[in-house]
């Protein structure tokens, strides 16, 4: 019944002599909130920066709903209908934040529907519209990490990708980032999410995998992953 | 001095700051994107006005007609020096790009020796641009004089709109922070510094061929002077930025100008000023008075 939206198998990601990537097969079903979760390092970036095309890496395949986007340059990837809200968030900091999201809508020119989506962006970050006219630089850390995820909504995306969303935020805003990626996926939208918060993740992702050292150790869906007792140890504090 | 002489050496200024500044707008515009000084801007410069002295002195086209042709061709070789000398760079360290500059310079400026001859070819110059108009209280101004700055502040403010208000220009301003993150939303990040070169280069053709009638004629190291200004305007401006390269060109202008006007012995260190200029910038505010401390690319 589900419809596979992303299909990954035999990931490899070398940096010179590091393999940081080994053989990492995964699986995307449509309307999913799928997660990869792993220490520091594990290699989550480098698996989501491969699809992205945005590293070098090499796979036996790798379709997005059954095309080969293996070797497409990063600028191809969003107008297939995949985002991207980066690691570190890559605000453009001498831009506003309306330019910011004008510039994730860049490849539409349906400017009605870009209109639509600014405005259920500002719904979902009321934040943003009240600084709309600020420059990216001057926004505070979770106000720019609502800008990015804000700014890959913009070329209404089916698959969203979202590189450590809750790295450095209060506890507090990490709940409301949680529930605002839970809200997206409700309305659709199918998501890849890479944390190192497991535990966050694990509770609003349907799956998961497991990285270790480049390569998935572990995958299930969410409450397989949080009950289990090895995942509990290494990444659940438990 | 009297006002007359005032006002001629004032619009004097205006007309060689303006140059300046729509050269130094294309050093700036493909230094923010690129971090490389294109040391071949000048000789595209060159390039714009020897097309118009082949347009209309050699093909006797009409001088309007020529203009047209010679910044539609200036703009190509713009596009070529980057298609041929900086794209194939572009992963590569950056002091390669700036080698390769340095070389697309020396190749253009001697392609020419061979290609147009070293001599000096006059230009034609339009009566209409040089009759002088006679105001009442004696003041004469050639309208030449009047045309360059009115054209150079046109030029730049057409290209901040396409910066400031068109999605092209969003994406230019973007690339010169994050490359890789303007190539995730979808911006192909060739053509968009392709954009960068062909306006620069456009503008350097206008520049090349008001030059060439202010003074008037072409020779193949034309540009050498004029870039090597310009880019002293951009860095004085504050590199990457537009607006402070057209402010760098007109103080660098006024410099020129007013140093040898109020201080004729003066007049044979004109160029050095220039350079002082630059020292003092360098020394004291190093980003220029408009750029923005930008962290080295990553």
């Amino acid at each position: 019944m589900s419809e596979t939206m992303l299909k990954i198998s035999k990931l490899n990601v070398n940096y010179g002599a590091i393999h940081a990537v080994r053989d990492v097969s995964l699986e995307i079903n449509k309307g999913e909130i799928v997660t990869l979760i792993g220490a520091n390092g594990a290699g989550k970036s480098s698996v989501i920066r491969s699809i992205m095309g945005l590293t070098k890496s090499h796979a036996e395949e790798m379709t997005y709903k059954g095309v080969s986007i293996l070797g497409k340059p990063a600028e191809a990837h969003v107008k297939l209908g995949i985002s991207l809200s980066p690691e570190g968030r890559r605000i453009l900091p001498q831009l506003t934040v309306e330019e910011n999201l004008a510039l994730g809508a860049y490849i539409r020119d349906d400017e009605k529907g870009i209109a639509e989506d600014l405005e259920y962006v500002y719904t979902l970050f009321p934040r943003l519209k009240e600084r709309h006219k600020q420059k990216g630089s001057t926004l505070s850390g979770g106000e720019q990490q609502m800008l990015a995820v804000g700014r890959a909504l913009m070329s209404r995306p089916e698959l969203l990708m979202l590189d450590e969303p809750s790295l450095g935020l209060a506890p507090i805003l990490v709940d409301e980032v949680f529930a605002i990626i839970r809200e997206i996926n409700a309305q659709g939208r199918t998501i890849l999410l890479v944390e190192q918060n497991a535990f966050a993740a694990l509770k609003a992702a349907h799956r998961a995998y497991v990285l270790e050292v480049g390569a998935v150790s572990l995958s299930g869906t969410g409450a397989e992953l949080l009950n289990n007792p090895k995942v509990q140890a290494a990444y659940l504090g438990g | 001095m009297n006002l007359n002489i005032f006002i001629q050496h004032f619009i004097n200024a205006l007309s060689l700051g303006s140059l300046y500044g729509l050269v130094a707008v294309g050093y700036t515009m493909v230094y923010g994107i690129l971090r490389l000084i294109n040391f071949a801007h000048g000789d595209i410069f060159m390039l714009g006005a020897y097309f118009v002295y082949f347009a209309t002195i050699v093909y006797k086209l009409n001088w309007f007609v020529g203009v047209i042709i010679a910044i539609i061709l200036t703009t190509i070789c713009g596009l070529l020096v980057d298609r041929i000398a900086y794209k194939p760079l572009r992963e590569a360290p950056r002091i390669s790009a700036l080698i390769s500059a340095i070389g697309v310079s020396f190749f253009i400026e001697n392609f020419a020796v061979v290609v147009f001859t070293g001599m000096p070819r006059p230009v034609v110059q339009p009566p209409i641009l040089m009759k002088p108009i006679e105001f009442e209280n004696g003041v004469r101004l050639i309208p030449l004089g009047i045309l360059v700055p009115v054209v150079a502040f046109v030029l730049v403010g057409a290209l901040l709109w396409l910066l400031y208000r068109t999605k092209p220009g969003l994406a230019m301003r973007a690339i010169s922070f994050d490359i890789e993150t303007t190539r995730m939303m979808g911006v192909s990040v060739n053509k968009i510094i392709a954009l960068a070169f062909g306006l620069g280069s456009a503008l350097a053709a206008v520049a090349g061929i008001m030059w060439a009638l202010r003074y008037p004629r072409v020779e193949p190291f034309m540009g050498m002077t004029p870039g090597i200004k310009a880019f002293i305007a951009a860095v004085f401006g504050g590199i990457g930025s537009v607006p402070g390269a057209m402010i760098g060109g007109l103080i660098l202008g006024f410099v020129e100008i007013m140093s040898v006007a109020f201080f004729p012995t003066l007049s044979g260190y004109k160029d050095a000023f220039a350079f002082l200029l630059l020292i003092l910038i360098l020394l004291f505010r190093p980003t220029g008075l408009l750029g923005e401390k930008l962290e080295d690319k990553i």
